[in-house]
């Protein structure tokens, strides 16, 4: 006989294995393996760079391991937390929750309407037990009935005995902070959806105008509408740094970051002047403005070979280290003879190194200088393709001036004007504006996570702390008996039956 | 114009007190350690030459705790700020709070008994901090200039605090429950059951490393929310995937499994254990290795 002959296995069929996988995902192992392998599935993330908090360092992975990169990015290991595996882990555990949540809320609901359960025959095999003689004249069970009552147990008396029962909020706060979690579940995503963030680099004096050809960059949610856009126009007034000169040690920190705006509607043209601070963002309607970020701005003037302008402006110059040495790039289309691109560099507080180079010592504009590294020939504007305004395309280009040339970089110092070499004209450094990097971000499910969170967390701390006790007394021949038994750890079991049995005996 | 005044004077002194703080908690290790030995070797374990180590200990304690307190004010006086904005002082005032914790729960007898554990994890945190995590005292950068500083980093590191007695009363249960002692063959190994006989019984240890636990969970989710308030204030976003948000994730994910792992049948007891002391482990990891070496936003370690 072969073992598969030994009994009769019943069908399982299509429902019932569909009913075992159910009982599988809900039960409490898969719950708990659920979360120890979201744990584990975070981790990548943080060792490698991610697309959505660092694009740049995805960047240079690819750059500096083009073959790994690849494979990485199969396993969408740069996109940990929209990726997948990662999404088919929190399904599913969310799933286990709702499965295992659901049925016991119906059973908590029942058992708030129930009354506390029958007393059991034999009370000394509960975990805390006592015995004791009652006074004479005094009914046990009447008493214990009355102290628990006024300790606010659920109490019913059946016959010589009482069964009382207290912290129902113990499977309350459970529940509710299970289904607080699925709250923020869902408000992340529909918050997510109907987001945006959207940056912007504005130069003193400049102004952005919300909609979408104000940003310089846009990250909009899924069901984001730019119709949607509250319109408003922020100006950047005045950006001031303090920095500290007084601390030895800390020369230079920056202790403070200021940006004046003024926010204007069309219902108020004058507009509201605010402050924004790191930490401090303006809350205009519909979206808020945040400070990110900070730089120099140069304002820098060339004249053509007939002393024409044909490039005036400040430029936002990229800093590159902590004492505010910076870059940027100046493309000038409309100069005569030739189209001019410029690659410079600037030095808030420019001081010489013996090489000759130049290097800032301090991130304030104490004496501030520019270096230029100047090409002629084609920028490559008429191309159609949109350009990146912080890099230069050299390759129809022909450096003139700087590293590498018959000319010198042209190194001018503030009010300064320079000949630009080969009679292309002359070039003025005419001040130094700030600039200031704004987010300008929205998202109307964020106050949502908040309230889910916090009443998580408020559910899940009366949970924790509320014990589930049941506490029974019984009249027996010449004295009586109490006992209490807890669901989970009960630090105060004890003391509840010593109290209780003490306060029936003194009456 | 914004000013403050810094004091590297005050500082270098801070760090001198932290030192004394450190010889005074080490000869309350010594004492504790001497108390284990003595408790072990002689039968009467209430005898009153033995309870004197005891004593002896938690007064060094106090007094060690005392210095430390001294010390972490003067850092933050020397700052001009609370005294938590970079590894080292998160360093040297979590040490103080753990000491703190310890002292008010030492009214238990079995947690008393857990001071060779938590003395001695002060120290080494101690020990790393004016080796290796000391920076002069420096000016806030201004995306910490926030009320948020105070409660957010405060929290984390009372649940970390919780954490650490925890995870104290856990490796005790592993010591206590692990094969090699309590089936002790060599004289060696048979001594050290004779300490780990000193301790409550596994039962107790499970117990309180589960309250003290929660306690921490419960800090830790509050620390996670307070820093997701503070991110939307100061990055416009409230979760952004960070390397420190990630970790604060993993963290608060580990010790909810530990709960779980609690109401688990099959899953209790050393497992649940194991698991909260994995939880603990990546707290130290994200204290320690995130800071120093991941790339992210949080970059306060100044070092």
């Amino acid at each position: 006989m072969s073992s598969s002959q030994l009994y009769d296995a019943p069908e399982i069929g299509l429902t019932g294995w569909t009913r075992w996988i159910w009982r599988q995902l809900t039960s409490m192992r898969t719950a708990l393996l659920l979360l120890l392998l979201l744990a584990a599935a975070s981790v990548p993330g943080s060792i490698y760079p991610q697309r959505s908090a660092d694009p740049n360092g995805v960047v240079k992975y690819f750059d500096d391991n083009p073959q790994l990169a690849e494979v990485l990015d199969f396993f969408q290991l740069f996109d940990v937390y929209t990726s997948v595996w990662f999404s088919a882990i929190y399904i599913l555990l969310f799933a286990s929750l709702v499965g295992c949540v659901l049925p016991r809320t119906k059973i908590h609901y029942e058992a708030l309407k129930a009354q506390p359960v029958q007393t059991p025959t034999n009370l000394s095999r509960m975990p805390v037990f006592e015995a004791a003689t009652a006074p004479k004249g005094i009914d046990p069970v009447e008493k214990g009935m009355q102290i628990l009552r006024s300790q606010r147990y659920r109490v019913i008396r059946r016959g010589d005995s009482i069964s009382a029962e207290k912290g129902y909020l113990r499977e309350t706060g459970n529940l509710v902070f299970h289904f607080s979690l699925v709250g923020v579940l869902i408000a992340i995503g529909i918050g997510g959806g109907l987001s945006f963030s959207g940056q912007r680099v504005l130069a003193e004096g400049d102004t952005f105008v919300n909609n979408l050809a104000g940003f310089d960059s846009l990250s909009p949610g899924t069901f984001f509408n730019p119709d949607n856009l509250s319109p408003i126009s922020v100006t950047l007034d005045k950006f001031e740094v303090d920095y500290d000169f007084a601390n030895e040690t800390n020369i230079g920190a920056p202790l403070d970051f200021r940006a004046t705006v003024t926010v204007r509607s069309p219902e108020d043209q004058q507009g509201q002047t605010a402050l924004v601070r790191v930490n401090e963002p303006l809350d205009a309607t519909g979206a808020s403005v945040y400070l990110t970020g900070h730089g120099y701005a140069p304002e820098i003037t060339i004249r053509d070979a007939n002393g024409d302008i044909s490039y005036s402006g400040p430029t936002v110059f990229l800093p590159q280290d902590g004492n505010m040495t910076s870059i940027g790039i100046i493309k000038v289309p409309d100069n005569l003879p030739e189209q001019i691109g410029i690659v410079g560099f600037f030095y808030p507080s420019a001081i010489q190194l013996s090489t000759g180079a130049y290097t800032s010592i301090f991130p304030g504009a104490i004496d501030p200088m520019v270096s230029l590294n100047v090409y002629t020939g084609d920028l490559g504007l008429d191309s159609g393709i949109p350009l990146n305004v912080y890099a230069l395309d050299t390759d129809r280009l022909t450096q003139v001036a700087g590293r590498g040339t018959d000319n010198p970089a042209v190194e001018i110092k503030l009010g300064e004007t320079a000949d630009l070499p080969n009679g292309l004209g002359t070039v003025t450094f005419d001040g130094v504006k700030r600039f200031a990097s704004l987010d300008i971000a929205y998202n109307p499910g964020q106050i949502w996570v908040l309230i889910f969170s916090l009443l998580a967390l408020g559910a899940v701390t009366v949970s924790l702390v509320t014990p589930r006790r049941r506490v029974w007394v019984k009249k027996t021949t010449g004295g009586f008996e109490v006992a209490a038994l807890s669901k989970r750890d009960d630090p105060k079991l004890e003391e509840v039956v010593r109290e209780l049995t003490l306060g029936i005996r003194n009456g | 114009m914004t000013s403050i005044v810094l004091n590297e004077a005050l500082s270098q002194q801070s760090l001198l007190v932290v030192y004394a703080a450190m010889a005074v908690f080490t000869l309350a290790f010594l004492a504790s350690v001497y108390h284990l030995s003595q408790a072990a070797s002689l039968k009467d374990k209430n005898l009153k030459s033995v309870r004197a180590f005891e004593r002896i200990a938690l007064a060094l304690s106090i007094l060690g705790t005392l210095i430390l307190a001294v010390g972490v004010f003067m850092r933050g006086f020397a700052a001009s700020r609370v005294p938590w904005a970079n590894l080292y002082e998160y360093s040297i005032t979590g040490a103080l709070i753990l000491m703190m914790i310890y002292l008010i729960s030492v009214r238990s007898k079995e947690v008393r008994i857990m001071s060779t554990f938590v003395v001695g994890f002060v120290l080494l945190v101690l020990g790393t901090a004016v080796s290796i995590f000391y920076v002069q005292v420096a000016s806030l950068m201004p995306a910490l200039q926030s009320y948020w500083l105070v409660i957010h980093v405060m929290v984390a590191l009372l649940a970390t605090g919780f954490f650490s007695l925890a995870a104290a009363l856990s490796v005790a249960y592993l010591l206590k429950t692990a094969n090699w002692v309590e089936k002790a063959k060599t004289s060696r190994t048979k001594n050290f059951k004779k300490i780990m006989e000193i301790f409550p019984s596994k039962e107790t240890l499970e117990r309180l490393a589960y309250r003290f636990n929660i306690i921490g969970f419960v800090l830790w989710s509050f620390t996670l929310i307070a820093g997701a308030i503070w991110a939307e204030r100061a990055w416009h976003r409230y979760w952004g995937w960070d390397t420190k948000e990630v970790w604060t994730f993993i963290i608060w994910t580990l010790y909810a499994g530990y709960l779980h792992a609690n109401a688990t049948r099959g899953w209790t007891g050393k497992r649940a254990v194991w698991l909260g002391l994995i939880g603990f482990a990546a707290v130290v990891f994200n204290f320690t290795i995130v800071n120093m070496f991941f790339k992210g936003l949080h970059v306060y370690s100044g070092l």
